[in-house]
Formats: structure tokens, C-alpha cells, sequence
């Protein structure tokens, strides 16, 4: 799988190049500015682009932007963005196309690699990956919603990690359940949510997280 | 001027009278609210009350109009004209507070200010189809001279405080004369014993009843300044000094005489009372009098000259006519002997300046024990736990390989919970999204983050300077957190609007109100913040709802660094 960076600090870039490499994904470009990043991508047409949210010259949300504008370069362009800290209004911004390949973390992911690299290649086969901290705020919006309220604690548990981006057999995996288990959860979360069912992963994350955005 | 009786219909006449009638008292003053010492030092150079621009004008009829009506679907302008404008001098909490009418001579319409609102058409049905259109308008005819009547009614009452003034001066006179004179008197006649009673009493009257009389001549003068805004259209600042123990110093009579007799404006009352009971109420009386020997010239049988009678007459309508400008020029008059000298609003500002500063370092200090603190109980603590937790590992990697990998695990999770301590402390410093993309977005994001609906609209085009920005968003974080704590409210509408190098925020909710300032902390707390940048809050809450706050900060706008609509969808 051949990924770009775009991370400012030297450490960071050097520390996600060498993680990302020992578990098999090919670095084709690290850079450290948006404009380099936009010709990266166009130019090495990876299958995800890794992106810092500050990086210079204003060392503000200039990830965010570059992101945006690189999705627009090139369309459908999974592209991953970390940051010190999560914030709902730019993951709303992220999600705002509608379309998948999408993924929002905090830098401390990056700590637990396995997880990392399997959000990676998640984002990168066009799927979701939102930092557990946008979802607990997100729920945490909709502890007044009695649709929300009405679900059970293990059906809200499924939601967070569903509304992460995770499949019914990762969620089963970090719940230690069977996946029929957590698809019985899932059709009774979409009953209770009155939300369309849909097989395609994706799709489904999208819709819950357009249900909890409200 | 267009304040005269014109013919053009009623409907016209209405309507100018609707245009002209005096705005009600604004929402928030309603509770309790002495402003904050800052606010009105930066008003106190401009002792007029300023006419406010049209655009602030209009937008408070929303405000005023849609508030009875929550929950409106849209979100309601909150009343955005300035309470800095409208904000009485720190020492007086009871300075008028309606605003200046918008026509200079205004004279008081006979309409109630909510229905003038209202389509005249709708309002007054039956005169429009009982008066016939060739006739002379006699309902108009008669509320136009039912305007003018109260308006001498009011000069006549003007008058009756400047007569009222004179006897205050005189039982002074009396107080501070008399007793001195009837002293150096018996000293004359060889009573020793007579003279020094007289002595002692005089000064004790000289300690006692002439500060008292002071005092009541100083609640005559601000009763004045009420009505020259409220009857005449000339809002008059109030120039006194503050009370020096309301910051919690001394409180005893020494002080209390101290603070009456430096202020200049007690003896500049003085004068007021003086001038006004010898000849300011000539103008005051002028409406009054002349309608008088009108009315005695239709009626008294002594006139009997026509011509005399004639020329009372015409000089009834004349004063009748000219009543709202007469009343206008005293208001005038007032104003130049009652509004605050230059030095003396130099002084007040100098005072407000220096308070202000204290409480910003003050607070200042404080963040950054607040600060040292947390980063010394936090991610401190957590990095040298890490290090032991590390070097522990390295220590029993060779002997005991899963026990020191468990510590790696272990030190890495310190990693995460400190990393997200230092965020949540750099949230309460400065949150990220706030350095990046201003104050509105910082706000929207904190929208998204609050359990209420709350709608936010902005129209800031361009960033204030950051510690404005970092005021205002902590400002509206606080209020937000009083909304959910307290209110229950289902809605919040915030509206962050820059007018005239003045940036406001309304955060209006539809809670169940009874918002005090006088008794939270919270609401100081925002005051204090804002008073450094000379901000002011305006609170507005009724016990039943709707909340409107409103802060006003002066700051200029600079263009944006970088759009942040680039990229957004």
C-alpha cells in the first residue's frame, strides 16, 4: 500500500515512516507543507495520504484545508488526518462530502500501531476512521435524545465503535462477542435509531454519524 | 423641524408619531444590574448619551418585539445596541437608562410605544371611517394638543423642583449662616455661656444638616439628569465620585464627608440649584404661563381691551407650539451645568484604568498558578512516572522479558493520559481551534460541544486581537455553562455581530431565567474579563425567561489570515 505523509516535525514524520514501514506499507512521499503534499498526491496518486493538521506557514488548520483541496485534486482520495487534539466542527468538515475514505485521529493513536496501521488501511480501502473522542463527545451531544437514551449500554458501545468506522468483525473482536452477536446489536440500533440498514460498511458509518450530528 | 402640527392625514400623523415615540425601557435592564466600573469609562468621555446609528436602532425592535414570543423557530436578534452607550456613570445605578428619543424635540406621543409599533391603520379603525376627509381632524386635533398640554405639565414640574431646590438652598443658607451669625452676636453682648452653645451648635449643624442637605440637593440634580433625558431628550451623565468603600476600604463618617465635600460635583449641584431656582426656571415655566394667560385671556372678564385678549392668545398658541423645544432648551440648559467637567471624567477614567489593570493582573496571576499547578500535579507527575516505569523495564528486560514488556505498556498509557491532561490544559489556556480559526468557528466548536441545540450566527468578517478573541470565547464558554448548570434551557442562539469597531455577542436562551449578577460569581467574573478590554455585559433575565446577554467588546477587526470557508462545504 503506498502512503504519503505530511507531518512538519521531523520526529513525528520519521517515527510514522519507520512505524508504517515495519508493518509493510510502502512511504512513497514524506513531506512537510501542504503545497508539497498537493503535489505528492498528484503526482505519486497513493492509496492514502497521512496528514499533521498544523503544518506551516500558519501552523493553524492548514492540514485540514490541504486535505480538503487534495480531495478535490484528486477525487476520492483517502486521506487521514492527525492532530494533537479533535475537534467536532473540522470533523464535520472532513465528513461534510458525504463520501467515505475519510479518517480523523489523535497523534496518541499512533502509540498503539497495530491499531494504527489497521485504521490506515481502513481509510484506505475507502472506509471511516474517527478518533474515539469525536464519538464520545458526538454521544455525549445525544445523551438527550431519547432514541439514544432508549438504546442498552452494550448496544451504545456498539454504536461508539461502529460510528469509529470499525466492521461488525472488529467490533466483535474488541468486544469479545460473535460477530452474529453484533449484528443482532446493529439491526436493533438501526430499528431503534429509525435508520435504513445497509450491508455496506461504510454507508452504515456514515449514516450514523449524520444521525448523531443531528 | 417636524414636530409641529402639520395636516396630512392621520394616518401620516400617526405614523411620524410612531417614528417619534420614545423607545420603552430595553429588555435587560430589568433586573438589578450596576454596571461594571470599566463600562462607562469609556462612555464617560462622551457624557451625551449618543443618539445610537440607525442599523442599531432597528435591529433592537426584533429584539424588543420578538422576545415575548419564544421559542421563536429563527433565532431572535438579541439586543444588540449598545449597553455601553445606554450605561449610566458607575455611581449611579438609577441614572436613566431609557434611551435618547431619536427626533431632537420628540415631543412625548400620546400612543403607548408598543401599539406605535403597530400599523395606525389597524390600531385607530373607527376614526378613519367616522371622520369624514374634509373635516377638520379633531381626534388628531385633540391628542396633538393632549401632547402639547403634558409637555407644559412637565415644564410646570420642572419647575416645582427648581422652587423646591430653592428651599433646600435657603434651609442650607439658614443652616450654614444662622447660628454662626447668632454666635458672633452673643459673643457682643458678654452671654459667654449662650455663645458657646451657639458655637457648639453650629458646628454640629455644619457636620450634620448641611452634608444632609448636600446630599438631597445631589438626589435633586440626579432626579433633574432622570427627567432632562426622560421629558426634555438630553441624557446627562452623572459625574460623581465613587464611593471609596464599595472596593471594601474604610467605611465610617470621615469618609463619608470626604467623599461628599472633594467631589466637585456637589458644589458644581450647588451652583445647579442655585441658577436653576433664580432663573432656569423661567424656561421650565414659560409653556405653563403662557397657556395660562391664554386661558385667562379667553375667560377673565378684565381683559377687556381685544387686543390684550388678542395677544394672550396668540401667545398661548405660540407657547403651545413651542413647548417641546422650550422644554428642550432647559434640558440644554441642565446639561451644561449638570454633565460631568472634563477633569472630572479624566479622573474617573484614570480610577477605572487603575482597577481594572489590577484585576487583569490579578487574574493573570492567578491562571498561572492555576496553570503551574496543573502541569505540576499532571503531566509532570505522569512524565516521572514514566521514567521510572522505564527504567524499571530496563532493568528487568534481560531476567524477566513479559514483566518489562507489561511496563513498556504501561509507560506508554502514562504517555496517552498525560498528553491528554496537557490538552485539556491547553484547552483552558487557549483552545486550539480558537488560534486557528477565530472566534466564530471557536464558538461553533463549542457549540457542537454542548449537550443544548444552540444556533450560532455570525457576521464577523475578519479577527478580532486575540486577547479579545480569548476574552470573548471565554466569555460565551462561561455563559454557556450557566445556560446548562442553571436555566434548562432547550435553546441558545448566540449572535456574534462587529458594528462600529464595536464587536457584540447576544447568547440568548429560552430558560427559565431569573439570572442574577448581583449574586453569581460566573456573570462577575465575565464582567471583570471584559472590563479590561472596557467591555461591558448587559443581562436581561425575567423570572419565567427568556435570558438575553449581551456583551459588547470595542476592538477592530483585521482581515483574516487565512479564509477559513477554504476547504469547508
Amino acid at each position: 500500500m503506498r502512503v504519503v505523509i505530511a507531518e512538519d516535525l521531523f520526529l513525528l514524520r520519521d517515527g510514522l515512516t519507520r512505524m508504517l514501514q515495519a508493518h509493510g506499507l510502502e512511504i512513497v512521499a514524506a513531506v512537510d507543507n501542504g503545497a508539497d503534499l498537493l503535489a505528492a498526491v498528484t503526482a505519486d496518486k497513493p492509496d492514502v495520504a497521512i496528514v499533521d493538521v498544523r503544518l506551516p506557514p500558519t501552523f493553524t488548520d492548514e492540514g485540514i484545508r490541504a486535505a480538503l483541496a487534495a480531495r478535490r485534486e484528486v477525487p476520492g482520495l483517502p486521506v487521514l488526518v492527525l492532530s494533537q487534539y479533535v475537534e467536532q466542527l473540522y470533523a464535520r468538515e472532513l465528513l461534510a462530502s458525504g463520501s467515505g475514505g475519510i479518517g480523523y485521529l489523535l497523534k496518541d493513536r499512533v502509540f498503539d500501531s497495530a491499531q494504527f496501521v489497521d485504521a490506515v488501511r481502513r481509510v484506505a480501502a475507502g472506509g471511516t476512521a474517527m478518533d474515539p473522542e469525536v464519538i464520545a463527545r458526538l454521544l455525549a451531544r445525544n445523551t438527550g435524545d431519547g432514541a439514544i437514551a432508549a438504546l442498552s449500554p452494550r448496544e451504545r458501545e456498539v454504536l461508539s465503535l461502529m460510528a469509529e468506522g470499525r466492521s461488525n468483525a472488529a467490533i466483535a473482536q474488541r468486544l469479545v462477542i460473535t460477530e452474529r452477536a453484533v449484528a443482532k446489536h446493529t439491526a436493533s440500533i438501526f430499528l431503534k435509531l429509525d435508520l435504513q440498514p445497509s450491508d455496506d460498511d461504510n454507508r452504515r458509518v456514515l449514516a450514523v454519524l449524520a444521525y448523531l450530528e443531528g | 423641524m417636524s414636530a409641529g402640527f402639520t395636516p396630512g392625514g392621520p394616518e401620516d400623523w400617526w405614523a411620524r408619531q410612531a417614528q417619534k415615540a420614545p423607545e420603552p425601557q430595553l429588555p435587560w435592564p430589568s433586573v438589578p444590574w450596576p454596571p461594571p466600573p470599566a463600562s462607562s469609562a469609556r462612555q464617560s468621555p462622551t457624557p451625551r448619551l449618543p443618539v445610537p446609528e440607525p442599523s442599531a436602532w432597528q435591529s433592537q425592535v426584533p429584539a424588543s418585539s420578538s422576545a415575548p414570543q419564544f421559542p421563536a423557530p429563527q433565532p431572535p436578534v438579541p439586543p444588540s445596541q449598545s449597553p455601553a452607550q445606554r450605561s449610566p456613570a458607575p455611581s449611579a445605578p438609577s441614572a436613566p437608562q431609557s434611551p435618547a428619543p431619536s427626533a431632537p424635540s420628540a415631543p412625548q406621543s400620546p400612543a403607548p410605544w408598543p401599539t406605535a409599533r403597530q400599523s395606525p391603520a389597524a390600531q385607530f379603525p373607527p376614526l378613519q371611517s367616522s371622520v369624514p376627509q374634509s373635516s377638520i381632524p379633531w381626534s388628531e386635533l385633540w391628542s396633538w394638543l393632549g401632547g402639547r398640554l403634558a409637555v407644559a405639565g412637565r415644564g410646570l414640574a420642572l419647575f416645582g423642583l427648581a422652587l423646591f431646590g430653592l428651599v433646600l438652598l435657603g434651609a442650607l443658607a439658614a443652616t450654614l449662616a444662622l447660628l454662626p451669625f447668632l454666635t458672633v452676636n452673643l459673643i457682643g453682648t458678654d452671654k459667654r455661656g449662650d455663645a458657646a452653645a451657639a458655637a457648639f451648635l453650629a458646628i454640629v449643624a455644619w457636620l450634620t444638616v448641611g452634608p444632609l442637605l448636600l446630599l438631597w440637593m445631589r438626589s435633586l440634580a440626579r432626579l433633574t439628569r432622570k427627567l432632562a433625558d426622560r421629558w426634555c431628550g438630553v441624557p446627562i451623565a452623572e459625574p460623581y465620585l465613587p464611593r471609596p468603600w464599595a472596593d471594601g476600604g474604610k467605611h465610617g463618617p470621615r469618609q463619608w464627608l470626604g467623599w461628599l465635600l472633594r467631589d466637585q460635583a456637589t458644589w458644581r449641584d450647588l451652583a445647579w440649584v442655585a441658577v436653576d431656582g433664580l432663573l432656569g426656571w423661567l424656561l421650565a415655566l414659560l409653556p405653563a404661563a403662557l397657556l395660562f394667560l391664554g386661558i385667562l385671556g379667553v375667560f377673565a372678564p378684565s381683559f377687556a381691551s381685544g387686543s390684550i385678549r388678542f395677544l394672550a392668545i396668540v401667545g398661548a398658541a405660540a407657547g403651545l407650539w413651542a413647548c417641546p423645544w422650550l422644554l428642550r432648551g432647559y434640558g440644554h440648559f441642565a446639561h451644561s451645568m449638570l454633565a460631568p467637567t472634563k477633569e472630572a471624567e479624566l479622573a474617573l477614567r484614570v480610577r477605572q484604568l487603575a482597577q481594572t489593570r489590577t484585576e487583569a493582573i490579578d487574574t493573570s496571576a492567578a491562571e498561572i498558578r492555576r496553570i503551574e499547578r496543573d502541569l505540576h500535579d499532571g503531566a509532570q507527575a505522569r512524565l516521572v512516572a514514566m521514567g521510572m516505569t522505564l527504567d524499571a523495564a530496563g532493568q528487568i528486560i534481560d531476567t524477566n522479558p513479559d514483566a518489562a514488556r507489561a511496563l513498556l505498556f504501561e509507560a506508554r498509557d502514562a504517555s496517552v493520559k498525560a498528553l491528554a491532561e496537557l490538552r485539556d490544559l491547553v484547552r483552558g489556556i487557549h483552545p486550539p481551534v480558537l488560534a486557528d480559526r477565530g472566534l466564530t468557528d471557536a464558538i461553533r466548536a463549542l457549540a457542537l460541544d454542548s449537550p443544548m441545540r444552540i444556533d450560532v450566527v455570525s457576521d464577523l468578517h475578519g479577527r478580532a486581537s486575540a486577547p479579545v478573541e480569548s476574552a470573548a470565547y471565554f466569555a460565551v464558554s462561561e455563559l454557556l455553562a450557566n445556560v446548562s448548570k442553571h436555566a434548562e434551557a432547550r435553546q441558545t442562539w448566540i449572535d456574534i455581530r462587529h458594528t462600529d469597531d464595536m464587536l457584540r455577542i447576544g447568547v440568548t436562551d429560552n430558560g427559565h431565567g431569573g439570572a442574577d449578577p448581583s449574586r453569581g460569581s460566573g456573570l462577575r467574573g465575565i464582567e471583570r474579563r471584559l472590563a479590561s478590554f472596557d467591555g461591558v455585559l448587559a443581562v436581561s433575565s425575567p423570572p419565567g425567561g427568556p435570558t438575553a446577554v449581551t456583551m459588547e467588546i470595542p476592538c477592530e477587526l483585521s482581515l483574516p489570515k487565512t479564509s477559513s470557508s477554504l476547504g469547508t462545504a
